[in-house]
């Protein structure tokens, strides 16, 4: 028991250091616009909570977040078009491209701010919910639900830039200037985006946490490791999975709507099969069982994605390929299982491994 | 815990493409019993267990108590109180002893049980913990037990479970005589409560705790009654003289013995 409240205390500690990081060291230490861009970094690390619970966790390998991600930035967008363009107005595109005279029948409930903010948090949420029921009761599973999880991205990318007169196309909804009536350009508004981003991250890994270490979060790992005994234990396996495949869309969603903001555009490219994958790889070069590994990891892959692919634009991609080849072959709990690996060796003669209760380190 | 039930099979058949694996087999364990399944490899013993607990399909009637079970899912006829073990222990390796028996007595919690963490030890866990003789090792990872304390385990598990109806596969294979006899024993005092019915190769295991036995062959019973009986029973000895005449592997030396004593 003394073990479970050390682990405790690690956690609150590791939790408030990340505030302190967050919400004083980094904006005293880093330019407006390298504040910007650590906001961007944090949406990716809200994704990389969600699959840390769905696939660390639930061996779900979550290829598709892209879908969750690119359906809450959009449904933000949307709104924020809505706004932008004032009342009576349609968004600037439409009336480029468009016909329309007035704002498609699909458009219209987003010029609801409250509509819009649920939405982008419901509706990756229940599409999730729809599928994973599809999905799981027909026991589709391993590299086939990867596969169909990455064709739906494609398929939603795909879809999207088909639309062009409603949503964009290619181009997707950009130059967004305003938020909730605060304008996006003022670099203090900018920040308030950033402190937003940072707390609804926090708030994320308090939840994730709380379900990884739940009862439920225990049967998730037992539906991962072996979903055929659950079943005999009288668990449904379908049950189990969905919820961590809806919150982990929830999630995903979350963070494309604040996306949106953070870099005022929402596009199919950055939703698509390389941006899903890129989500992933970040969770796996960290430690994909471990929450603190796979924020970390996200930040830290979208942190070299920027710098390297600045010097090196060619070289980035097939760098990024060899990282996630390189960390699920020989790493597969990513840098956080080296953590776990130093400290053991750091403690010798820890009383009989009075084990820890997951496999995975918490490296809060 | 509710009243004892019995298993009773009706004219159970099951076929993977074409070839019959169970062949209209008729099986009553009566409430209380301690039920042993006997019979050469590919009797089709494994494939009985796999059908009651309705992993493969299968025609015919399989009833514990009042409830017909065939053509329920699997998780179903879990949770109408019905548990089993397999050949190879399949236990969670990657959580505690506490955490695997734990989640075995939990699948009829609530959501919001279900959503907060474990503050201590529920009670039947704690017993079963006593039962089985895993109390030291609750905090260790399942996947570092010994190969006869993961079989434990997974009895341990079906104890918290709450089954009615125990479906055990070779429960002792590879255990050492004393934790044989352990487990024999811990299978008798079980099957004071609940219905247990074990598949098994080891005779003298059979011979020391089975209250009752039924051979299979070829997908069929072939003769059912105390240990004395079977081994009297003439087809018994004639299936198992012939499988012993025309084969030489070793662990039919053992199904031998039943003969030789009868």
């Amino acid at each position: 028991m003394n073990l479970l409240k050390g682990r405790s205390a690690r956690a609150a500690a590791g939790f408030a250091a990340a505030a302190v990081v967050l919400f004083a060291v980094a904006p005293l230490m880093l330019s407006d616009f390298r504040l910007g861009l650590l906001a961007k970094y944090l949406c990716t690390a809200m994704v990389a909570v969600g699959i840390c619970l769905a696939w660390g966790r639930g061996g779900l390998l979550t290829l598709g977040q892209g879908v969750f991600f690119g359906l809450g930035g959009y449904a933000m967008a949307m709104h924020l078009k809505i706004a932008d363009a004032g009342p009576g107005n349609l968004p600037d595109f439409m009336q480029l491209y468009g016909t329309a005279t007035e704002l498609p029948w699909w458009w219209q409930p987003f010029a609801n701010p409250l509509f819009a903010i649920a939405a982008t948090v419901l509706l990756p949420m229940t599409v999730a919910a729809l599928l994973g029921l599809f999905i799981f009761r027909r026991r589709v599973k391993g590299a086939y639900f990867a596969i169909l999880s990455q064709a739906l991205a494609a398929a939603f990318a795909i879809w999207l830039i088909g639309q062009q007169a409603t949503t964009g196309g290619t181009n997707g909804l950009t130059d967004i200037q305003g938020f909730f009536g605060y304008s996006l350009d003022d670099p203090v508004n900018q920040r308030m985006v950033y402190f937003v981003i940072a707390a609804v991250l926090l708030l994320l890994i308090a939840l994730a946490r709380q379900l990884i270490q739940s009862r439920y979060g225990e049967l998730l790992v037992a539906v991962r490791d072996s979903e055929e005994r659950v079943r005999f234990l009288g668990y449904d396996p379908a049950n189990v999975k969905l919820v961590a495949y809806v919150v982990a869309a929830g999630m995903a969603g979350l963070a494309g709507a604040l996306f949106v903001p953070a870099v005022g555009i929402i596009s199919p490219a950055l939703i698509g099969i390389v941006p899903s994958i890129e989500f992933v790889i970040g969770a796996a070069v960290g430690g994909r069982a471990s929450l603190a590994g796979a924020v970390l990891g996200a930040v830290a892959v979208a942190w070299a994605k920027t710098t390297l692919s600045e010097e090196f634009p060619a070289a980035w991609t097939y760098f990024q390929g060899l990282l996630f080849i390189v960390a699920l072959a020989f790493l597969p709990g990513g840098l956080a299982s080296l953590a776990v690996y130093v400290r053991r060796r750091g403690a010798p003669k820890a009383p009989e491994q009075k084990a820890p209760v997951v496999p995975v380190g918490e490296a809060a | 815990m509710s009243e004892l039930s019995g298993l009773e099979i009706r004219q159970l058949r099951v076929s993977f493409d074409g070839f019959t694996a169970v062949d209209g087999v008729d099986l009553d364990v009566r409430p209380g019993d301690l039920r042993f399944l006997i019979g050469p490899n590919g009797a089709g013993k494994t494939t009985l267990v796999d059908a009651v607990t309705g992993l493969v399909r299968a025609t015919g009637s399989v009833r514990f108590g009042e409830e017909e079970l065939l053509g329920r899912s699997v998780h179903r006829i879990a949770r109408s109180g019905i548990g089993r073990t397999f050949q190879t222990a399949t236990v969670f390796e990657e959580l505690t002893v506490l955490q695997n028996l734990d989640i075995a007595a939990g699948a009829g919690r609530s959501m919001w049980t279900m959503l907060r963490r474990r503050k201590d030890v529920p009670e039947p866990v704690a017993e079963a913990l006593e039962t089985v003789g895993l109390t030291e090792l609750a905090d260790s990872l399942a996947g570092t037990l010994a190969h006869g304390q993961k079989q434990w385990l997974e009895i341990g598990m079906l104890l918290v479970q709450d089954v009615r109806l125990l479906l055990l596969d070779e429960p002792v294979a590879g255990m050492s005589h004393d934790e044989r006899q352990a487990t024999g024993e811990l299978l008798q005092r079980i099957s004071e409560e609940r219905t247990v019915v074990v598949i098994e190769h080891d005779m003298d295991f059979m011979r020391s705790f089975a209250r009752s036995v039924s051979v299979l062959h070829a997908g069929k019973v072939l003769s059912e009654g105390t240990v004395a009986e079977v081994q009297a029973d003439p087809k018994v000895q004639e299936v198992y003289l012939g499988h012993a005449a025309n084969a030489s592997a070793a662990e039919d030396v053992s199904d031998t013995a039943v003969v030789q004593e009868a």
